[in-house]
């Protein structure tokens, strides 16, 4: 890495030329590291900023889009909700406890920042396979640094979802979503845009720790990288309870002008982002900034990635009570600066001058348009030999629920508190979303994190595409109209041609659906340098999609159980050949390539419009996307949740394009299973084929324990129990072995 | 006098609003949240130590709350016969401050838990168990790391011999065994009383319980906690 001025920095020869010329002299050792981190690839987007262009941002009920610290939607009656997602992967992959809890609390405190009370996280992780050792303890310590610290702050986590893969042996990914509920006049953004008004900052104080996180996380993981541990923060959660209590009670005042939280880029970010977005300029003096340690320079103050912290830009006259506020929760606080018309961002230590950049070389970072190529293994691996079919379909489907992909995952949400706040109504477990009801009101949310990173590898459009449709059905299956979306975009060393192609690919898709359900984007993140250094070994791309949907009425809320018995079950939309990347293909014949599930934003919006008319009728008694394991193990899970059994004929689907496990196991999109009371049935054919939709009676509930599939040329038969076993008892054992 | 409860908000409480809630808007019962520096007279007619991690389980759970000027009062509470409830974080909080008697030790399974359990009413004198019968089921959450009630052979003997047990974990049709005891209590044990039955401290939440919304079985058991409390209150 370049010296410049004393200091280590990432950029390349070309941006220091531009620097320098536009500043006209040589940045000082404060200023350059500061511009170093501002347009690293984690704070400036240089890369992926032309591609996320691609995404629809606006609808009328995007009340805040990207650009801040969360999006924000209105969901009517002078209430609004703001969502974020954002990755951790680099500091998880070294400190798997403190990088994941650190996560929790940089995205908590973007939704405070946004005037909300947090009231959800959802986590998508992926780590390698559970059969290696260091993956376990990957797994192990982040669920617990998730739980530790959401359990702490009293934010309930209520969904997520994990995958396991080979390709996130080294580089595992740890995103996190955080969703809060606030009144819509209350909305703050995270801009200094008032001239004179006083900058506090409050919570902990700033120490050595996470120092250049940043620029870190953008950069591949090498052997070396335990030695970057000081750039991994610590968490303390304590605090943060006390932020998040103190942050809302200033914000019964009419004092606070603007907030936003320090995260990655510390000050530096804080400061220029917040300058920037108003439009001024800040005067900051560093002697002022509570310091954990002593002799910090300028630099290290500037750089320092210490959590727990909030700036607050607040009316002059209004400091005395903000500040009364803070001594009541007792949170360390100090008055560090003025907001200026300079356009400039200057700091003083000894009352001198220590560094002046203007605001706009640290807030635009020029934007770097990379070469993307299609690697050849998506051509290669579509080509495969056709497995052998399998003699015992039900001994596979005992197998698949051995699956960790397909597992039930209660040994990673009982650890977390998902019910604190009294407001979730749909627990992990019990549907495809969590359902969160809105107190005081009518209403309800249902949130869903998605994505298939072996669809994606396979092929990155679809992959994007069938992300934002499997999260848009999660919702819907609960009832819940889909508003919006966030996208956690998780991807190899974009400085290769072969995997910048799958990120252009994978926003296409993405972007494409959006479109054409019309579902706007409202913020995301962008991971990169997702690879091991040593293997040059990439993580599969992972476009993580969280959507957030509104039921109005929380009383139509419908979840995955199977509820009585002769209730009839049913199949909407049709299946295809599209064995390739499922999870059948790799748990059963260790089999990676074929043809990856496709996509249809018509046939897809036509699905969601008709379950949700169909629940809005209360005409579904249970709800369930298929997707990983297929038709098969969309109904046995229906089942096991339910506690019942099923009587199901296939040959109302066949086809003889479609052999039996195409049928059983591929994981086309736009399907759900739905079961209804015997005497809607009418009822419920007559809307579904309004909408051009697929139709197929399967069967119906059995009070015995048994799950019993015909099809013309055999049977299924597997026992409730034995499938609970394997199901319940598969992570579990795992995590203990 | 209107009935008046104080619901203490200490540094690191996070059940706090939702039983402010339950109370409130569920039980109709005029509550105040109060923060704990605040909190300076006896004048409510209950408190309740909500659930959370007061001082963020720093030390050991429940252990610096206890130290805290505000727990003086509400033990003058407790001494003047007022009901002192004490819900998760606020069990710890009475075992701390030896209002009640034991401890809370770590979860036998080493993880945090959040799930539905059962537990068994085991005696209805009590403030919180007038209004249900001896050997209710109750279903209902427990969420911590340290809830494992533990303490010796004579001190549990003679919590039995006082009927100072109220609740014990159980499966589903009231039976005591091992597999319904998620935490490793010893005894199942999931909430006691002191000799007067005016302080109950208990690991699950039955603030989390009370509204058929909030329950995979559409139950409201937990409201019988409150119902009893607010008849005591009432003096009916």
């Amino acid at each position: 890495m370049p010296m410049v001025s004393g200091a280590k920095v990432d950029l390349k020869p070309d941006e220091l030329a531009h620097i320098e010329k536009t500043l006209g002299r040589t940045p000082n050792m404060v200023e350059i590291g500061m511009i170093d981190i501002m347009w690293s690839e984690h704070c400036s987007y240089k890369s992926s900023r032309p591609s996320l262009k691609m995404l629809p941002t606006k609808a009328p009920q995007v009340l805040i889009g990207p650009g801040f610290d969360a999006g924000v939607i209105d969901i009517g009656d002078g209430l609004a909700v703001a969502f974020k997602i954002e990755s951790h992967n680099h500091p998880s992959a070294i400190v798997p406890y403190d990088g994941a809890a650190t996560g929790i609390g940089g995205i908590v405190r973007d939704i405070l920042c946004m005037g909300v009370r947090p009231v959800a996280l959802l986590d998508p992780l992926r780590f390698g396979s559970l059969s290696s050792g260091h993956s376990r303890w990957l797994f192990e310590h982040v669920v617990k640094g998730i739980g530790d610290y959401g359990n702490c702050i009293g934010v309930p986590t209520v969904g997520g979802e994990v995958e396991f893969d080979e390709s996130f042996e080294k580089n595992c990914l740890v995103n996190v979503c955080c969703v809060g509920i606030g009144r819509k006049d209350e909305i703050k953004k995270g801009m200094a845009n008032k001239v004179g008004d006083k900058l506090i900052l409050m919570g902990g104080s700033t120490g050595r720790d996470g120092l250049g996180g940043v620029t870190f996380a953008s950069r591949v993981l090498t052997d070396k990288s335990e030695q970057d541990r000081p750039a991994v923060q610590i968490a303390d959660p304590f605090t943060k309870k006390l932020i998040i209590e103190a942050t809302l009670e200033t914000l019964k005042t009419d004092f606070v002008h603007g907030i936003k939280d320090l995260g990655g880029g510390g000050l530096t970010c804080v400061c220029s982002e917040m300058a920037g977005a108003g439009e001024t300029g800040l005067d900051v003096d560093l002697d002022k900034i509570m310091l954990r340690e002593s002799n910090m320079i300028p630099y290290e103050i500037m750089l320092s990635e210490s959590q727990e912290r909030m700036m607050f830009a607040v009316d002059p006259e209004g400091v005395e009570t903000i500040t009364n506020i803070f001594k009541k929760y007792e949170v360390p606080h100090a008055v560090i600066g003025t907001v200026v018309k300079t356009g400039k961002f200057r700091m003083f230590k000894d009352r001198e001058e220590v560094g002046s950049l203007p605001v706009e070389i640290l807030d635009e970072a020029p934007i770097i348009h990379r070469e993307a190529r299609k690697p050849n293994y998506i051509d290669q691996l579509k080509q495969i030999k056709l497995p052998e079919l399998p003699s015992n379909l039900s001994e596979v489907i005992y197998r698949l629920l051995g699956s960790p992909n397909i597992a039930d995952m209660g040994w990673v949400y009982h650890q977390y508190d998902h019910e604190v706040g009294v407001r979730t109504i749909v627990k992990p477990g019990h549907g495809d979303a969590a359902v969160l009801r809105v107190l005081d009101t009518k209403k309800a949310i249902a949130v869903a994190s998605d994505c298939n990173s072996r669809h994606t590898y396979l092929n990155p459009y679809h992959g994007g595409a069938g992300a934002v449709a499997q999260s848009c059905r999660n919702v819907v299956a609960m009832g819940a109209k889909p508003l919006a979306m966030v996208d956690g975009l998780n991807f190899g060393n974009p400085e290769n041609p072969e995997i910048f192609w799958t990120f252009v690919e994978a926003v296409r898709g993405i972007s494409d659906m959006c479109k054409g359900l019309d579902l706007p984007c409202v913020g995301g993140n962008v991971s990169f340098y997702n690879e091991d250094e040593v293997t040059k070994k990439a993580v599969k791309p992972s476009p993580m999609i969280v959507v957030v949907g509104l039921l109005e009425d929380q009383s139509k809320v419908v979840t995955m159980d199977f509820k009585q018995n002769e209730d009839l079950i049913i199949l909407l939309g049709d299946t295809f050949d599209e064995l390739g990347s499922s999870e059948y293909y790799h748990f059963i014949h260790q089999l990676e390539g074929g043809t990856a599930p496709q996509t249809d934003p018509v046939r897809e919006k036509n699905v969601l419009n008709c379950v949700l008319a169909l629940i809005d009728q209360r005409l579904v008694t249970a709800a369930h996307d298929c997707s990983k394991g297929g038709l098969a193990i969309a109904l046995v899970k229906m089942c096991m949740n339910g506690n019942l059994g099923a009587q199901i004929d296939l040959t109302p689907v066949e086809s003889e394009k479609l052999r039996i496990d195409a049928l059983l196991f591929s994981e086309s999109h736009s399907r759900f299973i739905l079961s209804l009371k015997k005497d809607q049935f009418n009822t419920v054919k007559n809307l579904v084929q309004k909408y051009s939709v697929p139709f197929y009676l399967l069967g119906k509930v059995t009070k015995d324990p048994t799950f019993n599939l015909s099809y013309s040329t055999g049977k299924i038969k597997c026992e409730l129990n034995k499938m609970k076993r394997i199901w319940l008892e598969t992570i579990p054992k795992m995590m203990k072995g | 006098m209107p009935i008046k409860v104080a619901v203490i908000q200490f540094p690191g409480s996070n059940c706090d609003l939702d039983t402010v809630y339950v109370l409130n808007k569920i039980m109709k019962i005029e509550t105040d949240l109060i923060w704990h520096a605040q909190f300076k007279n006896s004048d409510y007619d209950a408190a309740i130590l909500p659930g959370g991690f007061s001082y963020g389980d720093h030390l050991r759970a429940g252990i610096i709350a206890a130290y805290s000027p505000a727990m003086d009062i509400v033990k003058q509470m407790a001494k003047e016969g007022k009901p002192i409830l004490g819900i998760c974080n606020g069990f710890q909080i009475l075992v701390e401050s030896s209002l009640l008697p034991g401890a809370l030790l770590q979860n036998d399974c080493l993880t945090f838990i959040c799930k539905w359990v059962h537990i068994r009413t085991e005696t209805s004198n009590s403030v919180y168990t007038k209004r249900i019968k001896k050997g209710t089921v109750i279903r209902i959450p427990i969420a911590h790391g340290e809830g494992r009630y533990f303490n010796d052979e004579k001190a549990l003997k003679e919590l039995n011999n006082n009927d100072q047990i109220v609740f014990r974990y159980s499966d589903e049709k009231g039976k005591i065994t091992a597999e319904s005891n998620p935490n490793g209590a010893f005894e199942s044990i999931a909430g006691i009383c002191n000799l007067d039955r005016n302080v109950l401290g208990m690991m699950p939440h039955p603030e989390r319980a009370s509204e058929p919304i909030l329950s995979p079985y559409k139950s409201s058991d937990g409201l019988g906690i409150f119902q009893s409390l607010k008849q005591f209150l009432e003096g009916s």
